[in-house]
């Protein structure tokens, strides 16, 4: 592979629509009308979208005449779920946040119930 | 946290389908104590986040109807978001998100709190976003690490072709 197909694999992978049928076809294989689905476009638009991913080398057609489903190649399912991993764990470092508050919640709670119980033990005092 | 220390673990799926994260995490605290942490700004500058940011709340109105506004700060930078409170109700919170540096793009987050009993809940995230555009910059969104690191595994990959 040279230069010139680096740079076409990076160009593919700039388009967000590109991107978006990359994410559906790491779920599974699919064919042309398959990936045109979710989309208000025609399907020789997202026929051009899959040469242009297909010239990268992102993804292949078999030869099956009838259906020729689109088939991801593994690396750039590689990529993809490398975003997602990062998201996710921005999410998680978000979601341990949350669960170091409320579990300060819960011991403020508390002092709160044991300083109104001396409270009341001082009351019982004085009277 | 449970009692071996290990983590609840977020997970996350992107819909391929529609403009669409979904996000599940369960928490040990009760829909209540989480709706509170969500609802009561005090708390919930405390774990918005990200980590190393500091975050201030300018307006916070967390009713039907309502709306929030809070800026990130770090290193002298500065990134504002805001949004309605479209709907608080006993177990749910739907509201819309939207980043200042892009007024005209909001997401539609609807959080709902499953109560599994004994002091514990299941988180439901989803958030709409407005196009499939919109939802890949933000998932791309300070990934810029990422996407590199994704580039130079792709470089070595292609490397390896050669």
């Amino acid at each position: 592979m040279d230069d010139e197909q680096l740079s076409r694999v990076f160009a593919a992978l700039a388009d967000p629509t590109r991107r978006d049928m990359v994410a559906r076809l790491a779920l599974g294989d699919a064919t042309v009308g398959e990936l045109a689905d979710p989309y208000d476009v025609s399907v020789q638009a997202i026929s051009k979208h899959v040469k242009v991913l297909a010239d990268a080398g992102l993804v292949t057609q078999t030869r099956d005449a009838q259906r020729r489903p689109c088939h991801l190649e593994a690396e750039v399912f590689d990529l993809m779920t490398k975003w997602i991993e990062r998201y996710r764990r921005q999410a998680q470092e978000r979601y341990e946040r949350l669960d170091t508050v409320l579990a300060e919640m819960r011991d403020d709670v508390r002092a709160a119930d044991r300083d109104s119980e001396h409270e009341e033990q001082r009351h019982e005092r004085d009277r | 946290m449970n009692a071996t220390g290990n983590r609840h673990q977020v997970s996350i799926e992107a819909d391929p389908a529609l403009p669409i994260i979904r996000m599940t995490r369960d928490f040990d605290a009760t829909p209540s104590e989480l709706m509170r942490a969500h609802l009561d700004p005090d708390l919930f500058v405390r774990w918005v986040g990200p980590n190393g940011m500091e975050t201030e709340i300018l307006d916070w109105y967390a009713t039907t109807g309502g709306r929030w506004r809070y800026v990130a700060r770090a290193g002298g930078e500065e990134f504002g978001f805001h949004g309605s409170f479209h709907e608080v109700g006993e177990d749910t919170i739907v509201q819309t998100f939207t980043y200042d540096g892009q007024p005209d793009g909001v997401a539609l987050e609807t959080l709902r709190f499953e109560d599994l009993g004994d002091g514990r809940t299941r988180l439901h995230a989803q958030s709409l976003v407005d196009s499939f555009e919109g939802r890949d910059q933000w998932l791309a969104s300070g990934m810029e690490v990422g996407v590199e690191e994704g580039y130079a595994k792709l470089d070595a990959l292609v490397g390896a072709l050669r």
